[in-house]
Formats: C-alpha cells, structure tokens, sequence
C-alpha cells in the first residue's frame, strides 16, 4: 500500500487540479484575512477569542474565512476523488495494477489516504497561514483555548473534506464514466448547500403548519426545520464550526424565544460545553465519511474484474 | 511424468449470471512451454486467464499456477506472474520510465534494483531512447511494447500475454515474435492468447483451442494438424524425373506406406509415420533423381477453421 500511497500523493501534487485548489486556497485565506483586517476592530469580541475573530469575523461585503472554507473544501473533497477509481478503469491501468503483487482494497486505501493527507496540507497550510499572518496583523497572541479550539476545527475541517471526497470516490467506484461521477458529485453538493435550505421550511410547513400562531407550533416548525437541515452535511459543518469559533454565539444554537433573549448574559460558553456541543456533528460527520468509504470499499472489492 | 506442470487447471468453470463462460477446462502447461490459447471472441480466453491469476473467482473447480492455487493465494501467483492485458494503459502524465517503477514498487523491488531493471526492460523492447517522453505522446505500438516491458520488469516465471502484437509494425512483431521465443530458455513459461495464428503458430509448440468454454482440443501442432486434417497420417511429396511405374512399385512395398499418387514428376505418398529417408533411399538407391521432398506441414489456420467449422 505504501506504493500506491506515494504514487497518489506524487500525483496529486503534481496535477494542476491540485495546483488550481491550491491557489484557491492561498487566495481564500488572502481574502479572509482582508475580511478580518475590515471587521475585526468593530466585531466587539471578548476578551480570550480574539484570535478567533480572525478567522470567523467577515468584512463589509467579502464573508469571512470560515463561510469561504465550508464552500472550498467540499469542492477540494470532490476534485480530489470524483475520478480516482474509473479514471483507473477507463485508462485500463487498473487490471495491469491488480495484476501486481498488492490486494484490492490497497488500491482504495492508498488512493482515500493519500487524498486525506493532500486535504490535511491545504487546510492546515491555509489555517497556519492565517495565524501567522494574523498574528502580525492584529499582534493578539492566541490564548491556550484558542489553539485547541482550532486545532479541532482543522480536524472537523478534514472530515468534512474527506467526507466529500468518500462520496466522490465512491461515485467514480459506481459510475463508469468520469463526467458522470463529477456531475452527480456537483448536484449532491448543490443540493446539500442551496436546495435543502428551499425545501426544509416547504416541508416543515406541509407537516407542522403554522396555523394559530403560537409559540408551540412555531417551536415546533422551526426544530422540524432544523432536524431536516441537519440531514445535510453542510449544515452540520457551519454548526460545529460555529460551535467551536463563535463561543459568543454558540450557546443559540438552539431555539431562543425572545423573552428567554432578554435574561440571556452575553458570555461565551466554555471550552467543554463548546465541544459538548459540536459532539453530535463531528460525530455524525465521522460517521457519514466512514460509511462513504465503506460502500465504495465494500462495492469495489465485489467488482468483477471482467467489469473492471 | 517428471516434468512440472506451470499451469493445472481441473474442472474450472466460470459462470457470470448464469451464463457459463468457462466450462469444466482441464488445461495442462508444460513449464518452459510457448502455449498459444485460441478461440473464437467470446470463447473465455481471458476469464480463463483472470482466474488462473487470482483476480477473479471461479464457480467451482481448481487451479494451480507455478504450485499455488491462485483464488487462496492470489499474492503469491501474482508475485510469479505477469500479465499483459488486451488492452493496456499507463499513466499518461508520466513518463515509462515513471510508469516502470511504480510497478517496480508495487513489487518490492528496491530502488537500485528497480532502476536497473526498467532500464534492462525498455532496452529489451527497444524503448531505451522513449524512456523519458511522456506516455502520452506514445503511439499505440509503441505502449505495446511498453506493455511487454511492465510485464517482464518483475522477472515472471509465467506470463499471460493477451494479444500481444497487436498495433505493432511488422518489424516490431518480428522483434516481440523473437523475444517470446526466447522467454523459455530464461525459465519463463508463456501463454500466449491471439488471433493471428500464423504468429502463434511460430512460437507455439503447444496450443489448445477453447470454444464456448470447453477446450476442444490441446496438443503440439503438428500432431493436432495430423490428427484434425490427415486422419493421423502423413503426406509426403516427392519431386524426381520421369518417374516408372517400377519405382512406384518399390516405395508402395515400403512398410507404412499407404498410397502413392503420380502427378508428372511429382509423387504424393502417405504414409502412417515419418518415412522420408526411406524413401529418399529407395529413389537413390534405383538410380533416379530426387529434386526435393516436402512433408506436409499443418498450417494453425488449417486446423482452426477445421474445428470452428463443425462447430
């Protein structure tokens, strides 16, 4: 496997896809900092979270570099696998692959792994940059919190990549054809990021309509809503990250009527309770990627190699 | 029998959705053997090969390549065995050199070694001077060639080579004729599955002809031709000058001689062994000239058309 893992990885760094998110990257963190040199100073952040700040506190008009990551990294996730197996099968290198001395399922590990460290670079290449740059920027050294907190938010940011990247694959496992696979790909995002926010409220109104107008029922409505939402992946993402960087925020994660608004202390939530609460998501994410892998696994494995 | 089998095959059949592609094949290959696999498109040529490699499973029956059974210890055959496959590709983006040795790689093979191999491997197959032009600028012979080379890099005791020569100049075919001839006297058994049966025919002593599945007959070629298309005997011809009756009296009293017909000057003979220098001597020996003698050579083509025509 440790073959396929370097051919992959000498792949992957050398192709211009690669070289194209890379650059990607580099300009989103660009942006985000530009976005935080904007806002930082009127965001009012507490004391303790200003580092955060840099990475969570958009500009006037460009969105900070958290909103740009949640829409990058899938799109890295999809470009790193949407081709990986059928490129194989259509190049008719993957019977003279499995025809060497090596098992079948080394041929998926070693291309998910190498994806997972080509994510790893870019994420932690952009989150590192940021620091510095940040650092020089508004001279606020991060506290201890802090750095765990994001170095839990690069761990999220990985799984969340590598979920993307699970699907791909297991696309590019299923469909024979590449522009298949990257168009099936595509429309899974577009609907996990745009279409779902269309439809939960159309569903949870047909389900739990507003009829009377009471609190109950709006309640009610509103946790449908949300329940549906969270089905995406997306919207586990942009909570748990808000979860981790926006402690100041975090605690409305859940519903708050305005009367309970008015008795409640702005004060961020603690380290634990933060990650109390990002635990379903990062959990739910774990899960969705690993059984991303395991169907592509499961089914590649079962393939007959005549179909291959 | 005291020479080893590289191939065993017992019963092997293989079905795909209830359609039976390989049908209880009992196939046996001499080690250091050029066998040339025929059949019609659809015959289960390469099933039959993915099986014995381990890269797919059979539905019931056995196998042994080289001493392993290739569906329990597919590591192990696949270590020993090479495979060329009808159609191959490589990494387009790199360069054959690149594409070597990450099969290299995938074998064990250390870095040292590796180099020195692709290197022994591409000169072989005359790609010595390509070995740094992107894959992506070969034409189609030329990957051929830069197929056989992926396939002898590891040093296999056994190779499959499916089709082989196709998309190669007439000079290339010669070239690769020429190297699988020489396979053997480097320990390495070939298999060889094509359609040009004038080039199986000469590198092959063994071949066997799959139809529907079923092996309908394997053996050396002359004695299949013999058998498919004289009725197991052989016809001689014989060119003197002005023939008599006398001396077509004297060969017929030759002991094997079946019948003798006179063309002019020329003598069709059957026999039921090789009789040549027999009868060369009774020419000579009753003072008539002998201008040439040619036994009946069985052409691949001959025996099967023979086969698939019945069929």
């Amino acid at each position: 496997m440790a073959a396929i893992l370097r051919k992959e990885l000498a792949d992957y760094f050398t192709s211009i896809r690669f070289i194209i998110f890379f650059l990607l990257a580099l300009f989103a963190s660009a942006v985000g900092l530009f976005a935080a040199s904007q806002g930082i100073r009127t965001a009012n952040l507490p004391e303790g979270f200003v580092f955060l700040g840099l990475f969570t506190t958009p500009g006037k008009v460009i969105p900070s570099l958290v909103a740009l990551l949640s829409l990058l990294v899938p799109l890295i996730g999809i470009a790193l696998g949407f081709d990986a197996i059928n490129s194989e099968r259509t190049g008719n290198t993957l019977s003279r692959i499995l025809s060497q001395p090596v098992y079948r399922d080394s041929v998926i590990n070693g291309k998910f792994l190498a994806g997972v460290v080509t994510l790893t670079v870019m994420i932690g290449t952009v989150l590192l940059l940021v620091s510095g740059f940040g650092l020089a920027m508004i001279g606020v050294p991060p506290t201890a919190e802090e750095i765990i907190r994001l170095f839990i938010f690069l761990v999220l940011t990985i799984i969340y990549g590598a979920f993307w990247m699970g699907l791909a694959m297991l696309f590019s496992v299923v469909l024979r054809r590449i522009a298949s696979s990257l168009l099936t790909c595509l429309g899974t995002w577009l609907f996990f990021s745009i279409f779902i926010l269309l439809i939960a409220p159309a569903i949870a109104n047909a389900i739990t309509p507003i009829s009377t107008g009471s609190e109950a029922e709006v309640v009610r409505n509103v946790e449908l809503q949300k329940t549906i939402l969270r089905f995406s992946p997306n919207t586990l993402f942009s909570e748990a990250t808000t979860g981790l960087l926006l402690p100041m925020v975090a605690g409305s994660l859940g519903i708050i009527t305005m009367s309970q608004a008015t008795y409640l202390i702005p004060n961020p939530l603690g380290f634990g309770q933060s990650l109390l609460l990002v635990w379903p998501h990062l959990t739910s994410l774990i899960s969705l990627s690993a059984i991303c892998f395991a169907v592509s696994y499961v089914t590649f494995m079962r393939q007959e190699i005549r179909a291959i | 029998m005291t020479e080893r089998l590289a191939i065993e095959t017992h019963d092997l059949t293989k079905k795909y959705d209830g359609t039976t592609v390989v049908d209880h094949l009992n196939l046996h290959v001499r080690e250091n053997d050029v066998f040339g696999l025929l059949g019609p498109n659809g015959a289960g040529k390469t099933t039959t090969i993915l099986m014995l490699l381990g890269l797919t499973e059979p539905s019931s029956g056995s196998a042994q390549v080289l001493g392993f059974n290739p569906t329990r210890e597919p590591l192990k055959v696949k270590r020993l065995v090479g495979y060329l496959p009808e159609k191959v590709g490589f990494y387009e983006n790199l360069t054959p050199r690149e594409n070597l040795m990450f099969i290299a790689d995938l074998n064990s093979l250390d870095y040292a070694e590796a180099h020195k191999r692709t290197d022994e491997v591409l000169t072989m197959v005359g790609l010595a001077d390509k070995r740094d032009m992107p894959v992506s600028k070969f034409s189609r012979g030329m990957k051929q060639r830069l197929g056989i080379a992926d396939v002898l890099i590891k040093k296999p005791k056994l190779v499959f080579l499916d089709e082989p020569t196709s998309g190669l100049d007439p000079e290339g075919i010669n070239r690769l004729l020429d190297l699988i001839a020489n396979l053997p006297k480097m320990g390495t058994t070939v298999i060889l599955s094509s359609h040009q049966l004038h080039q199986v025919q000469r590198v092959c002593q063994n071949v066997g002809i799959l139809s529907k599945g079923k092996m309908v007959i394997q053996g050396p070629i002359a004695k299949l031709g013999r058998e498919a298309l004289a009725g197991g005997r052989y016809s001689i011809a014989v060119e003197t000058v002005s023939p008599t009756p006398q001396l077509i009296d004297v060969i017929r009293g030759i002991k094997g001689v079946i019948s003798v017909e006179v063309q002019d000057n020329i003598l069709l003979i059957t026999t039921d062994s090789d009789l040549r220098s027999e009868i060369a001597k009774a020419i000579v020996q009753n003072n008539f000239l002998l201008v040439q003698m040619k036994i009946q050579e069985f052409s691949l083509d001959d025996i099967y058309m023979k086969y698939f025509r019945e069929s």
